[in-house]
């Protein structure tokens, strides 16, 4: 079978549809994070990459990627938004690889969280400031 | 055994000896009377590969007067650090004399009094005589272009940009990066491209449905026995500091961990030199030099600087060629074992009273303004002023564009983006269209009228001071300061975003600006489609006319502290 370029994305961007499964709206951040964790500590060492744009070149969709070897489920939060839980991508034990991406809306100038729970159970979590601009007169 | 690191010392050693014995006596010579185009072009070649990098030319294709900045403040790790020292403490960082052809076309001091004795700086013709001469020297050289090429004249605008295409087809260059390109929109600049004998880079530049790179990232040059790649690093914020809706297909940004696979996939294809044509502007090069292992050479674009010294990062040198064809920088490379192992860099001014115009560019320059010629020449007004744009938060040309603006939009407050191109005009000259429309010149000119809050203005002067003000270079865009008219106020660079403007002034009254009151607003160059306006020429024009000579008193309406 020969899939398009477009009907293979399609079928991809299901699956990973099926695995983001929304948050309960918490109320804060800390709460979001420790719904996740359960408590445990979190590391900042590698294990998990966020990549985000240093400046948003439109905050109403923001593109950002997670990706985390080996990671069993990564959250995202977006941490000044009046929503911060973004989603959290859960990933099986057949998954070709653990990462992520899509794109989200910021409210403001804010930092964007990852947190993956590894292999072993253990929390690495790793961040990037996302600016959004007014604009208009650089150059 | 002497490591690549010492050997990269030595030849800055090298390099800072020949820059003493080679640049350093242009004042004995010029008072000597033997300012010559030898002395200028003097290079003692070196290793095996030559690079020419030429930048920001802003559509200046005859010679012009350019005043470099009197404030160019540095935060954080950047203070003190060239680009960010001006006037007597850059001649006394790079030991050069005051009054010297090297303080007249690197600083703003006596700019007045030294452009009367060393005339005029850039014009693409001469230009084109020391590209051919260093092609002389070594014909395989490498002519690189860095951006802001197609826009910022009058014959720009009426041509989009095709006079400047043409002549840097002419020129040779091999391979260029963008910016303002892009304000042509996305069809001209693929009709463009798709003509051009060259390629048109940038890694990260991408297709924004598809989130993938939509033009080439690197070529490939084999010159002297060695592998170069020449990586494109277009302007990382185009979408934000120029009108996005011109370009939707395209995203930008720095993509620094895409600059780094660029980098390990042609050091892997076998590079023995890579080399960075960039439009980031020079902070944010420098951070990134930091961060990207295996760059060679970043030749810096976009924040106009010029810098008569290579300035190292690790072992990556960053090369800052100055703008509007004031400078072409010339780096010889000692490149073996697929090792950069040194270099010999001289920033060479244009001098146009001193370096012979190359006949056939000087012809092809007659060709591409005749049609133009009786707009361009038009006499409009006089200035017995310094007109003059660089600098952090206000420049001349900017206080007149403000006052044409109040007085034309009858508006309470104005505002003037603060963009780093424009020649300047010396006092006592004419004022003609050209001079007008080099320091307005752009596909978005309209002179909007609109109302805002006191709060909201301050919003929009915190936003604008934290992209050139943010202590981390990846978060600042590299315009200057939004100059404003009628308003006057204070900023504290060392502050962060929110707390650095205070003491905001309504001039009419002297009152403090209040928050909850509207105020009539006009402006140029807004983003957002749909402005609506005359175009700002016809507002400065008409304001000339009126006005007949201009004559303009220092702008003290904006504090700076914390630098």
């Amino acid at each position: 079978m020969i899939l398009s370029r477009r009907e293979a994305l399609v079928l991809a961007l299901g699956t990973v549809a099926a695995a983001a499964i929304p948050l309960p709206a918490l109320a804060s951040v800390d709460e979001a994070i420790a719904a996740f964790t359960g408590g445990a500590e979190i590391g900042t060492g590698p294990g998990v990459t966020l990549t985000a744009p240093e400046i948003a070149e439109n905050g109403n969709t923001v593109p950002i990627a997670v990706d985390a070897p080996g990671a069993s489920a990564i959250l995202i939060l977006a941490t000044g938004n009046p929503t911060p839980a973004v989603a959290t991508f859960k990933f099986g034990e057949l998954a070709g690889s653990q990462m992520a991406s899509t794109r989200i809306r910021l409210s403001k100038t804010q930092e964007v969280v990852a947190i993956a729970k590894l292999a072993d159970g253990s929390f690495v979590r790793a961040s990037s400031e996302v600016k959004v601009t007014i604009g208009g007169c650089g150059g | 055994m002497i490591s690549r690191r010492e050997f990269l010392q030595a030849s800055v050693a090298a390099s800072a000896l020949y820059g003493a014995s080679g640049v350093g006596n242009w004042a004995r010579l010029a008072a000597q009377q033997a300012l010559t185009q030898d002395q200028l072009l003097q290079f003692d070649t070196f290793g095996n590969v030559s690079l020419i990098h030429i930048t920001d030319i802003h559509a200046q294709l005859k010679p012009i007067w350019f005043r470099e900045p009197e404030i160019n403040i540095g935060v954080a790790d950047a203070k003190g650090r060239p680009p960010h020292v001006t006037g007597a403490d850059f001649l006394k960082m790079f030991n050069l004399k005051p009054g010297s052809p090297e303080a007249y076309a690197l600083t703003y001091e006596d700019f007045v009094a030294l452009g009367k004795t060393y005339g005029r700086m850039g014009g693409m013709d001469r230009v084109a005589t020391v590209v051919k001469a260093i092609r002389a020297d070594r014909p395989e050289a490498i002519i690189l272009d860095g951006g802001d090429t197609w826009q910022g004249s009058i014959t720009s605008l009426l041509t989009k940009g095709q006079d400047m295409v043409n002549v840097m087809n002419q020129l040779g260059v091999e391979a260029m990066t963008s910016h303002w390109e892009w304000t042509y929109g996305t069809e001209r600049v693929k009709e463009i491209v798709d003509g051009l004998p060259f390629p048109f880079l940038g890694q990260n530049i991408f297709d924004k449905e598809w989130d993938e790179p939509a033009f080439d990232p690197y070529t490939w040059f084999e010159r002297g026995g060695v592998k170069i790649a020449v990586i494109g690093q277009a302007f990382p914020y185009m979408p934000i500091a120029n009108p996005g809706w011109m370009f939707p297909e395209y995203s930008f940004g720095i993509r620094d961990e895409r600059m780094q696979e660029m980098v390990d996939e042609v050091r892997a294809d076998g590079a023995d030199l890579v080399v960075v044509l960039s439009h980031n502007g020079f902070d944010v090069d420098h951070k990134m030099a930091g961060k990207v292992k295996g760059i060679d050479v970043i030749l810096t674009g976009h924040t106009h600087d010029a810098i008569p010294e290579p300035v190292l990062v690790g072992e990556t040198i960053l090369i800052a060629s100055g703008s509007h064809g004031k400078f072409v920088s010339r780096i010889d490379l000692d490149v073996r074992d697929g090792k950069m192992m040194g270099f010999r860099h001289k920033l060479i001014p244009i001098f146009s009273d001193v370096i012979t115009p190359d006949p056939d560019m000087a012809a092809l320059i007659e060709t591409e303004r005749a049609p133009f010629k009786d707009q361009l020449e038009e006499v409009i007004g006089k200035t017995e002023s310094l007109l003059y744009r660089r600098g952090n938060v206000n420049g001349s040309w900017d206080d007149l564009i403000c006052d044409a603006m109040l007085a034309e939009r009858d508006a309470e407050i104005v505002m003037s983006p603060g963009v780093r191109w424009g020649a300047s005009v010396m006092p006592g000259e004419d004022i003609t269209r050209e001079d007008i429309h080099n320091v307005t010149s752009m596909t978005y000119p309209a002179c909007y009228r609109t109302e805002m809050t006191g709060e909201y203005l301050k919003t929009v002067l915190e936003d604008v001071a934290d992209n050139l003000f943010n202590p981390d270079p990846y978060y600042q865009q590299g315009g200057d300061m939004v100059r404003v008219g009628g308003m006057g106020f204070a900023i504290d660079v060392s502050k962060p975003m929110g707390s650095r403007i205070s003491d905001m002034t309504f001039l009419k009254t002297n009152e403090p600006i209040d928050p909850a009151r509207t105020y009539t607003v006009a402006g140029w160059a807004s983003v957002n489609e749909g402005t609506e306006g005359p175009p700002i020429w016809d507002l400065v024009e008409a304001y000339f006319r009126k006005q007949g000579n201009i004559s303009l008193d220092p702008n003290t309406s904006v504090k700076v502290t914390g630098a």
